[in-house]
């Protein structure tokens, strides 16, 4: 049953977009059909503190919290959370964290979150076409342009 | 529960900020239903019977903990019943991701014979919402929504009905003494009459109530509800379900023909063994969760555990970082002020509550919002007067409006011999749950114009003999200084440290530069 059910842990610090980042990838993932469940803690928490958001999807999911240990990917948008949620994955799972980014120039800081879409993007089945349009859907028109740049650069690092 | 509360045509939401809770009514305003935030969840019930006397439909929201202030009014509505539809929301937070207790609420429900519903996932906060409005509607009863965090803090897909709501009755006033006015001569039949009410409701939940059962093996049945549904789901595909949604009044006897169908009945819930004690009590052969599982929330880990008996220590989460006070908060110069100082902090609900963490660890106590004043008067009652002398209550601006006010009644008719110094850190809005207005903003829900409750003028009127208004941060030395005069002085004090939420600041500035909507009298 949880065979064809796909399992992201997104982490990270208040502030950095860990909420809105999962926002975007469960309206992928649900404007392709699929069932979609999306959890998070928050609340105290968003004063600096951890942060972390689970998303599920497949033809049928259960619990909205991914289970420790099941998570195809782990997205880390600040490295000091890293350790904290690496038992979410799951031994052939795939982390992806800023140093993908090494190198690379974001125009801010801020749109990281959106950056490590890019490269989470590259390993779901979905057209490049729905995370524009659900990046859209989440941001403001002025942000449009840059957080799209860096999806882009996500997507090629 | 706000597209429900919206498509239901709604005639008012009100309620008071608190995590889980919140989004409630901000959504239902953003989807254009009406919704206001209330001094505090007292009031909200309160304004909530008021509309549903009328004929209205009302949601009134909280958090766990929001139930206890609401407690006393919440007893009674049970009694009077209702003209319209009385929903009372509960966001619950087993494990305690935001609040200082992990209290059950379904405890409430028994103890006020008030019917309640437990929603699963957003579909069933959709459906069960509706459903509650038609029960309350039906048998002229307040209903309770129990949700817990995972219910509340997770986004799952819903389909809104292919038909109409059922429009709402004109609201209208219809006398009846005898069933608004509680004095003991109507009282007590009317404890007769909601007991009746409670039977029929449990016959009708026997018969046709928003339950689910999962066929599945006859050794292993499973008795769950709310969001364990969907762990019991994940981690035990093999077992029968009998997934109950109305959790007061119980169907017993469904509960019980589920039990004996099965080698093995599990009950699988969150919190206390309510479900659990409940079968037991009525002779129902079932196993109650083991008592290491009702700390915390559950997960589907912890299930399979349940199952297998595993009672083994469980892994202990990595700790993450903690949350801590922003910096350049408003707040960070008055809790050095506060250490540096060595005062004995009576503390209470807010984001201020962070000044216990490093590098402050700057409060001492933290019972439950509107307690710092109390508390604090207690110590100064008690304590050696060099003690006493050094004990400070501090509350926010949110909170003082929420329960500190009759504490404030407190310390102006109960001085102790050394007096008592009240901070109040009135930084523009209510931080900790997202940045809502309060009666001390001036603003309104959707942050328009309104009348405005000014702290210093109301303390001053109370008697208060000092009555000092600061920006701490502004000269934070003669701030410090200022504390220690009040602290010695042997009289009563309040300090109002006044700055905005760094977090708040930009918008409060816009939204007083062009106020929207109509502005009321002063």
């Amino acid at each position: 049953m949880s065979n064809n059910v796909r399992n992201i842990v997104i982490a990270g610090l208040g502030g950095q977009g860990v909420l809105k980042a999962s926002d975007i990838v469960a309206d992928v993932a649900f404007a392709s059909g699929l069932d979609v469940k999306k959890s998070e803690i928050h609340g105290m928490s968003q004063r600096g503190g951890s942060v972390s958001s689970d998303v599920r999807f497949g033809s049928k999911v259960f619990s909205p919290m991914v289970p420790d240990g099941e998570a195809d990917f782990l997205v880390v948008l600040d490295p000091t959370q890293i350790e904290v949620n690496r038992a979410a994955l799951k031994p052939t799972g795939i982390l992806i964290d800023p140093s993908i980014l090494a190198g690379y120039k974001l125009k801010s800081e801020k749109s990281i979150n959106v950056a490590l879409l890019g490269a989470l993007s590259r390993h779901l089945d979905f057209p490049e076409s729905a995370w524009i349009t659900a990046i859209s859907g989440h941001l403001a028109p002025k942000l449009h342009a840059m957080n799209f740049a860096a999806f882009e650069t996500g997507r090629n690092a | 529960m706000a597209l429900a509360a919206h498509d239901a045509q709604l005639t008012l939401g009100t309620g008071y900020p608190g995590t889980p809770s919140t989004e409630i009514l901000e959504s239902l305003h953003s989807l254009g239903g009406r919704a206001q935030w209330s001094p505090n969840e007292k009031v909200a019930l309160e304004v909530g019977i008021g509309v549903a006397f009328g004929g209205g439909r009302a949601l009134v929201t909280m958090k766990h903990v929001g139930l206890n202030v609401a407690a006393d009014p919440l007893f009674t509505v049970a009694y009077t019943g209702v003209r319209g539809a009385l929903v009372i929301v509960s966001a619950d937070d087993p494990g305690m991701a935001s609040s200082q207790n992990e209290q059950d609420n379904r405890r409430y429900a028994i103890a006020a014979g008030i019917p309640m519903l437990e929603p699963g996932d957003s579909q069933e906060a959709y459906n069960f919402t509706l459903l509650a409005i038609e029960l309350s509607e039906r048998w002229n009863i307040p209903v309770l929504l129990r949700m817990t965090t995972r219910v509340c803090h997770s986004k799952t897909i819903v389909e809104t009905p292919g038909y109409p709501v059922p429009p709402a009755p004109p609201a209208g006033y219809v006398r009846d003494v005898p069933a608004r006015v509680m004095i003991p001569a109507y009282a007590r039949p009317a404890h007769h009459k909601l007991r009746a009410k409670l039977a029929q409701i449990a016959a009708w939940n026997e018969r046709e109530g928003p339950l689910a059962v999962v066929p599945g093996s006859d050794t292993l049945g499973v008795i769950t509800s709310g969001v364990s549904f969907q762990y019991v789901r994940e981690a035990l595909p093999q077992a029968s379900v009998l997934k109950l949604g109305l959790t007061y009044p119980l169907p017993l006897e469904l509960m019980r023909t589920f039990a004996i169908a099965h080698t093995r009945t599990l009950v699988i819930e969150e919190g206390d063994p309510y479900l659990a004690d409940s079968a037991r009590a009525a002779g129902i052969p079932v196993e109650a969760n083991a008592e290491i599982f009702r700390f915390g929330e559950l997960n589907v880990a912890r299930v399979r555990r349940m199952e297998a008996g595993d009672l083994t220590p469980e892994p202990k989460p990595v700790p993450g970082k903690p949350p801590e006070l922003c910096h350049g908060c408003p707040h960070r110069t008055v809790f050095t002020a506060l250490r540096d100082l060595g005062c004995i902090v009576s503390g209470d609900i807010g984001c201020y509550s962070l000044g216990v963490l490093p590098p402050f660890l700057a409060m001492d106590t933290l019972v439950c919002m509107g307690a710092s004043i109390g508390v604090g008067l207690g110590l100064r009652h008690t304590l050696p007067v060099e003690e006493a002398r050094r004990v400070v209550s501090v509350i926010g601006d949110s909170t003082f409006v929420h329960s500190g006010i009759t504490g404030l009644v407190e310390m102006v008719y109960n001085p102790p011999p050394t007096g008592h110094l009240l901070l109040i850190l009135d930084n523009g809005t209510t931080a900790m749950t997202g940045l809502q207005e309060h009666p001390g903003t001036g603003r309104t829900l959707d942050h328009a114009s309104t009348g405005k409750f000014v702290f210093e003028n109301v303390i001053r009127a109370m008697g208060i003999p000092d009555v000092h208004v600061v920006d701490p941060t502004r000269d934070p030395a003669a701030f410090t200084e200022l504390v220690k005069t009040s602290l010695d002085s042997g009289r009563l004090s309040v300090i109002i440290a006044r700055r905005n939420c760094l977090l708040a600041a930009g918008a409060i500035k816009q939204y007083e530069k062009c106020p929207e909507g109509s502005t009321h009298e002063q």
